[in-house]
């Protein structure tokens, strides 16, 4: 394997970045394409990435290593193993939807995606993407410090000047300060470890594989697995620092609350993971109850607050709460179960709440309202969206028969292996959650037409739909088959139980 | 023809969920192509269980038609397919009701595409549940046939439909919350699904479980699988979402909601609950029987005060599945003796007979629903001149439910009380009193159901139904082609039982 | 006698000189109109010198030249190659101010205060260093006050004047203490002869605060630091550019050099002292911009923060934290400089220095929206621009050296960084003009800005991204003084 096919994915939405911000202002359209070619093969890579990595040899795979600045050991080292694989397709899949149900209009009476600059919210999201995909892939410390910043700042931009008008700054403030306070927590941390890992073993390195190997004593990572954990998991939306997350998606544009719902939150999570678990296993063993505690709060709570919600995307934004509750608790388990279904959780959750963004974005364009009070009746204008939101629902339920089921299972079977009391707590979470996501599907797509929206309300583009369909197909494909996913995703998992000297 | 017979059950299993999805691309406004596909589609699956039922070995022990293909590897869980003769039966149920469903459904004339979508998706469903024999593929299957169900009501349901499908999907959720937490502490702990594996293993476990000893443990999920399958059943005091449900529901969701998905409730204390917890089973057997007796007489009682005529069928059902219950309850009282495998015999052969009945008063009341837009007891009256054919058919059916010997009812009620009796006299006598209640129970069924016929058919004429557009018209084809098997199988059964207990007791004796 | 390597060692320095000396021979034959040209010679100049010296006077080994008074190396050498880019991005943005950009003495002024700096950066003597310190300083007083005509800037170099004179006077006079303690002005020797122990810790801690003093002023520490926000209002703005990053990291310069060559034996006090500074003044600096409506003062004060995240490496006394210092100094030079050179570039067309009149700039031109986003992301320590980069180096060093907590001030005060950047960044890109015409005033750039800026915005781009030579160079600077 000698195309270096990691750093083309995560290169690719940069220069694509660099190239729509050289181009006219202008020439909107042709903006548009450049962005929907670029996202097309990040997918296609992506996807490509995805089906070649070999399951059997599990692993790193796809690793390439350049020097960066030997000094101080740092290197540009990418490389995905089965944890990281799906991630990379859903920032994959999500940027190719994004820019699909971002696409807007020249016609002025056609409200849908964006019409105010395109080319700068293009080039931002794609920064944004690549910063992504760079977490994902980077295999050094530094470089995924680097690439998690240049993840957080464009959704300040994105938020502030493409976001929902009346929170949008302070919403945008809101989120880049938590964002940016939790990853320098967390590099404090990291610098730490880095130090500690010259002190044990003479080697000047910021590569994670070789600081797997640095020994850190028991009380170091007692000590120190708290804020490299948290300062990461607080872009996981981790109770009780989530809630700059709801904020944030309710002022973000359609595209960026997907992305950042459906990849960043995942990239908190991913990252703590792979600094705070598997850098310092003792530490995440010791400490692992207060995160199960968290976790267990942020299930049930965040379920609890979506369901009184009456703003479509405040709901949408506790049940990610709730959801990457979830993933933080099957982390928190420490076994194969609980991290496969972990793993999975990131990648469902990620296409449902993208969806789900995505198909609220639809109604608000073009009712602009997103009261639930105030909808109604969208099954007859947008039938394709209803299913499309029928779909993500019945994920977020855990339905079985779709990716929520067979990501929660192992989650929940894996707590039960540790703690079974928390697993009981935690489940009271899934009827709360089918409570209001069947009572709004019903209101939004199924009660009457309010008569303020009777006429001025159309259905959704081609392009929607094809986002759609792509999304719906996902959730659907991994729950009727799981084992599309799953070995992948448990052969990361075993890779990370081998560091917590279990399995 | 060797793939069907290698694939019998998965072919069985998916052909309605295929169907629903060729549905999905035929054209949208075409209403009497999706209903003569859809009623096709579902015959396939009919005439295939039949094929099944008549290649099916009632000697041999175990499950056949077996097929396994690997699913959810990680957690140890594969689709594994299989059919007893108790599963067998409830197949052929399904299957049978659901072309008569869809039949029953042509008058249906909103969004005909999505409804007869979902009614494939929710055949495929119910038709999972009895074929798995998979605990992690049962809930699968178990949790999924909800989600059609509940737009079935939601969307084509009557007045107070949003209120009556979210507390369906609820309860039921709600309900199935402690089985799915004790199906992933069976599947932590043994590493696979495998209902086989798991129930060899589970009834001799005796490890504590996360500090609680095992015996507390298996007590508690003993009950979490209870209460599950209780809200299915519905077992008194659980049963409260099945009227409303039922009433709201468009006449074939009834008739699919009482036939059949209730059913699902029962199979689960029969295939789960038995063998997984013999012991929990006997303890606690007392209290199911007086659940299952508190249904009996609670359920007819409230049946006999209905105003609403759907909603007297709905609680007859609770009722009647109060028999399936007491049968298994006396069951677990006395495991391996006679009185246990008649008790059980008549529970399942209730079951079907159940299915066949209750189907039939739904789409009963439904016929006369649909020409007269009123369910109000009251206001009918004197209708038997006006609509002799489906007089007599109502009639017909309800002697069914009542339990006149000759019907089906008369078979499988008699032998409930007369194994729990059995059990009572034998064994526990506990069990004499509560049957002697039961029975109580079934003098009220006698009444109720005589009170819907009085007042729908007889009495004073309501006048209003007799001239000009009220005009009742008499039941057409359609609907009587409906009604004939349903009929014929009542008679049948009534007559000549041992064609399907045959099977029935094999699988009985096999299993307990 | 004389040797190659002694020229070598002051090359840049006579470039300078000549440059200057022709500069004074050729402007006068120059018209009025067209003494602008004057900066395109200076850049130009500049530039040449740089390269040449890059050619032919690169440090081997480090020596000490001119009778002791030069020190050859790596850290003097980069040092230098940074304020002459500084210098010929300041002469570069002179051009275009219409109050000094056709006035060659500006010019001839800054190549005055270059020559100081580059000496300060060599300077292995403590009279040479007092020498080359005042060779830069008086220069600016008098850039600062330039526009005679502006009360402000008239204000700001007296002001710079007055405070800059009273802290050299202190910091001449713990030169002249150290030079009773221990005998000798050089600098290489005064370790030896001040060792651990040799003189009363109150007595060695209140010297080296003396001479604290001066270099704290020259690089704007708190509490030395109230000239800066009114110098950096008043002067005209490439001059606050000039004096916010070369001048300041000419302080760095010595700051590192002094107390890493001369008085590592007393580590142990002034480390902790100079940790405490580094607190404070991140702190206050990053307080006081908080609240400032006015992007000059912003940037005034945002510099001074800026000089406490760069003093945690001086605290960490290891050839890293020497590293990151350097490599901090070179991030924040071309970061700032292009901060200011926007402000410039803005403020020549439309006359304007309050935040809230940037409202629309990015519609008004993308371009220097973008590059705002730069200059400004790259102060707030996001990648991909030398910000971050700079920033992650200087706490790892100060992790390295246990000054954690330090670490964690830095970090508190990156976050509130980071605030008031992005609320800059809000007016750019996210207010309109009242009117929302925004596309009929677009602020056109000059040639000189463009080539600037765009040049700034790769060196930002490049030293975030590929920081791997600037880190050796920085490294190798660093080594020099162990």
């Amino acid at each position: 394997m000698n195309f270096p096919v990691l750093s083309v994915i995560t290169f690719t939405p940069i220069v694509a970045a660099l190239i729509i911000l050289m181009m006219p202002a202008h020439r909107r359209n042709e903006t548009r394409v450049v962005a929907l070619a670029s996202a097309t093969f990040a997918l296609i890579l992506s996807i490509w990435v995805y089906f070649s990595y070999d399951q059997a040899a599990a692993g790193y795979q796809f690793i390439e290593k350049y020097n960066w600045l030997p000094a101080l050991g740092i290197s540009l080292h990418f490389g995905v193993d089965g944890m990281s694989t799906p991630l990379v397709l859903l920032t994959g899949v999500v940027m190719f939807t994004g820019v699909l149900i971002s696409w807007g209009d020249e016609d002025p009476h056609v409200k849908a995606g964006i019409q105010d600059r395109p080319r700068e919210f293009f080039a931002f999201l794609f920064l944004l993407a690549g910063g992504v995909f760079g977490v994902f892939v980077s295999l050094d410390l530094f470089m995924l410090f680097f690439f998690y910043e240049i993840a957080v700042f464009p959704m300040y931009l994105l938020i502030a000047i493409w976001g929902w008008v009346v929170t949008r700054e302070y919403a945008a403030m809101k989120l880049t300060l938590y964002l940016f306070i939790g990853s320098v927590v967390s590099l404090v941390g990291a610098l730490v470890m880095y130090w500690m890992q010259y002190k044990n073993t003479g080697i000047l390195s910021f590569d994670m594989l070789v600081m797997e190997q640095a020994g850190f004593s028991q009380a170091f990572q007692n000590l120190w697995f708290l804020p490299v954990f948290f300062g990461f998991a607080v872009l996981g939306g981790i109770w009780p620092f989530h809630n700059w997350s709801p904020d944030g998606h309710v002022a973000a544009p359609t595209a960026v609350s997907m992305f950042h719902a459906g990849v960043l939150m995942k990239l908190g999570a991913f990252a703590a993971l792979r600094v705070g678990i598997m850098l310092l296993p003792d530490g995440a063993r010791h400490w692992s109850w207060l995160i199960m505690a968290f976790a267990a709060i942020a299930v049930v709570y965040g379920a609890y607050i979506a369901f009184v919600q009456t703003d479509l995307k405040y709901m949408i934004g506790f049940s990610s709460v709730s959801h990457m509750g979830l993933v933080m608790l099957g982390l928190s388990t420490l076994n194969q179960n609980g991290l496969t279904g972990a793993g999975v959780q990131m990648f469902s959750h990620g296409v449902m709440t993208a969806l789900f963004f995505a198909i609220t974005g639809m109604i608000y364009d073009r009712s602009h309202t997103r009261m639930i009070p105030e909808l109604g009746g969208m099954m007859k204008i947008m039938p394709f969206a209803g299913v499309g939101f029928i779909i993500g629902g019945l994920v977020s339920m855990g339905m079985p028969g779709f990716s929520g089921f067979v990501a929660e299972f192992p989650i929940f079977m894996g707590v039960w292996e540790t703690q079974w009391l928390v697993a009981v707590i935690a489940s009271i979470s899934i009827v709360i959650t089918a409570a209001y996501i069947m009572m709004n599907i019903r209101k939004v797509f199924f009660s009457e037409l309010p008569e303020k929206l009777e006429g001025h309300v159309g259905d959704i583009t081609v392009l929607d739909k094809i986002a759609i369909v792509a999304l719906c197909l996902l959730m659907v494909g991994l729950g009727l088959f799981p084992g599309l996913m799953v070995p992948m995703v448990e052969a990361g998992a075993l890779n990370i139980l081998r560091l917590l000297g279990g399995a | 023809m060797d793939f069907i017979a290698t694939h019998l059950l998965s072919t069985i299993l998916f052909f309605p969920a295929i169907a629903a999805l060729v549905i999905f691309f035929l054209p949208k406004d075409e209403a009497n192509l999706h209903r003569w596909f859809a009623l096709g589609a579902s015959l396939v699956p009919f005439a295939l269980s039949l094929y099944a039922w008549f290649n099916f070995r009632t000697i041999q022990p175990g499950y056949q038609f077996e097929e396994i293909y690997p699913w959810y590897t990680a957690i140890g869980s594969s689709l594994h397919l299989g059919v007893d003769g108790l599963s067998l039966s409830m197949v052929l149920l399904t299957t049978l009701l659901t072309p008569l469903a869809i039949l029953a459904s042509f008058s249906i004339t909103d969004r005909t595409k999505a409804y007869m979508m979902l009614f494939l998706f929710l055949e495929t469903g119910m038709l999972g549940v009895f074929m798995s024999i998979d605990l992690l593929v049962f809930f699968v299957f178990w949790e999924i046939g909800l989600v059609p169900m509940y737009f079935l009501i939601n969307q084509w349901g009557s007045a107070n439909r949003n209120y009556a499908s979210l507390k369906f999907m609820i309860y039921t959720m709600g309900g199935s919350l402690g089985l799915l937490l004790a199906v992933q502490l069976l599947g932590v702990l043994f590493k696979t699904y495998d209902l086989q594996v798991i129930t060899e293993q589970w009834a001799t476990y005796t490890a504590a479980i996360g500090g609680v000893p095992a015996s507390t443990f298996k007590t508690i999920a003993f009950w979490a699988f209870v209460i599950a399958f209780a809200v299915k059943v519905p077992l008194w005091p659980f049963h409260t979402w099945l009227p409303d449900a039922h009433t709201e529901a468009p006449t074939a969701g009834s008739m699919i909601l009482a036939g059949v998905l209730l059913k699902l409730g029962a199979y689960g204390f029969l295939r789960l609950i038995l063998p997984l917890y013999p012991e929990q089973a006997k303890a606690f057997a007392g209290a199911l029987a007086f659940l299952a007796v508190a249904a009996i007489v609670f359920g007819a009682f409230a049946s006999y005060a209905q105003t609403d005529f759907k909603r007297l069928v709905a609680y007859s059902s609770v009722n009647h599945m109060g028999f399936v219950v007491l049968g298994i309850a006396a069951a677990a009282f006395a495991v391996g003796t006679d009185d246990a495998r008649i008790a059980l015999n008549g529970a399942i052969l209730q079951m079907f007979n159940h299915g066949l009945s209750a189907a039939g008063m739904f789409f009963l009341v439904g016929v006369i629903y649909e020409r007269t837009h009123t369910r109000n007891l009251e206001e009918f009256g004197g209708l038997f001149p006006l609509v002799p054919v489906y007089g007599g058919i109502l009639i017909f059916t309800s002697m069914a439910s009542l339990g006149l010997p000759g019907l089906n009812g008369f078979i499988s009620e008699f032998l409930v009380v007369r194994g729990s009796f059995g059990v009572g006299v034998n064994s526990v006598p506990v069990m004499a009193i509560y049957t002697a209640v039961a029975m109580l129970g079934l003098l009220f069924t006698g009444a109720y159901i005589l009170k819907g016929i009085k007042k729908v058919l007889h009495g004073p004429l309501n006048e209003h139904w007799a001239h000009g557009e009220h005009k009742l018209t008499e039941i057409n084809t359609r609907e009587i082609i409906v009604m004939v098997p349903l009929m014929a199988l009542i008679l049948w059964i009534g007559l000549y039982p041992a064609w399907i207990l045959d099977v029935i007791n094999k699988a009985v004796v096999m299993l307990f | 006698m004389y040797n190659a390597t002694m020229f070598a060692s002051i090359l840049p320095e006579i470039l300078i000189l000549v440059l200057g000396i022709f500069i004074l021979v050729v402007e006068p034959f120059w018209k009025e109109e067209k003494r602008r040209n004057v900066g395109w010679l200076t850049a130009g100049g500049l530039l040449a010198a740089m390269v040449i010296s890059f050619l032919f006077a690169q440090p081997g080994a480090p020596t000490t030249t001119l009778g002791g008074m030069v020190r050859f190396d790596w850290l003097g050498f980069f040092f230098k190659m940074l304020f002459m880019f500084a210098g010929v991005v300041t002469a570069l943005l002179f051009m275009d101010n219409e109050k000094i950009g056709h006035r060659g003495e500006a010019y001839l002024l800054l190549l005055a205060s270059l020559l100081g700096m580059d000496l300060m950066a060599v300077s292995a003597d403590l009279v040479m260093l007092y020498l080359a310190i005042e060779t830069t300083s008086i220069p600016l007083y008098i850039l600062s006050g330039f526009m005679l005509a502006d009360d402000k800037s008239t204000e700001a170099g007296f002001k710079y004047l007055l405070f800059g004179a009273l802290a050299s006077t202190i910091m001449l006079y713990g030169f002249s203490l150290v030079f009773g303690f221990a005998g000798t002005t050089d600098l290489y020797q005064l370790a030896d002869m001040l060792k651990a122990g040799s003189l009363p810790l109150l007595t060695a801690f209140g010297t080296l605060a003396l001479i604290l003093v001066g270099l704290g002023f020259k690089v704007s520490l708190v509490p030395f630091h109230f000239w800066a926000p009114d110098v950096y209002e008043g002067a005209p703005t490439p001059v606050s550019g000039f004096l916010s990053t070369a001048s300041k990291a000419a302080g760095f310069a010595v700051l590192v050099r002094l107390f890493f060559v001369a008085f590592p034996g007393y580590a142990v006090s002034w480390t902790t002292a100079i940790a405490i500074l580094s607190a404070i003044t991140m702190t206050v600096g990053n307080l006081l911009t908080l609240q400032q409506t006015n992007i000059k003062r912003l940037l005034a004060y945002s510099s001074i923060a800026h000089a406490g995240y760069t003093l945690i490496g001086v605290v960490a006394l290891s050839q890293l934290g020497a590293a990151s210092v350097v490599f901090y100094m070179a991030a924040y030079i071309a970061t700032n400089l292009l901060a200011f050179g926007i402000v410039m570039a803005f403020s020549r067309v439309t006359g304007l220095d309050e935040i809230r009149d940037y409202a629309g700039l990015s519609r008004r031109s993308p371009l220097l929206g973008l590059m705002m986003l730069a200059a400004f992301l790259s102060l707030a320590g996001m990648p991909p621009f030398g910000g971050f980069v700079a920033k992650v180096f200087v706490f790892a060093a100060g992790v390295q050296a246990d000054y954690t907590w330090l670490v964690v001030v830095g970090i508190i005060n990156s976050i509130i960084g980071v605030y008031y950047y992005l609320n800059v960044l809000k007016y750019v890109y996210l207010y309109r003009m009242p009117n929302e015409d925004e596309e009929n005033l677009p602020i056109p750039l000059t040639r000189p800005y463009t080539i600037a800026l765009v040049v700034l915005v790769v060196g930002v781009i490049l030293i975030g991204t590929v920081f791997a030579p600037w880190f050796s160079w920085s490294d190798a600077a660093a080594l020099n003084l162990f």
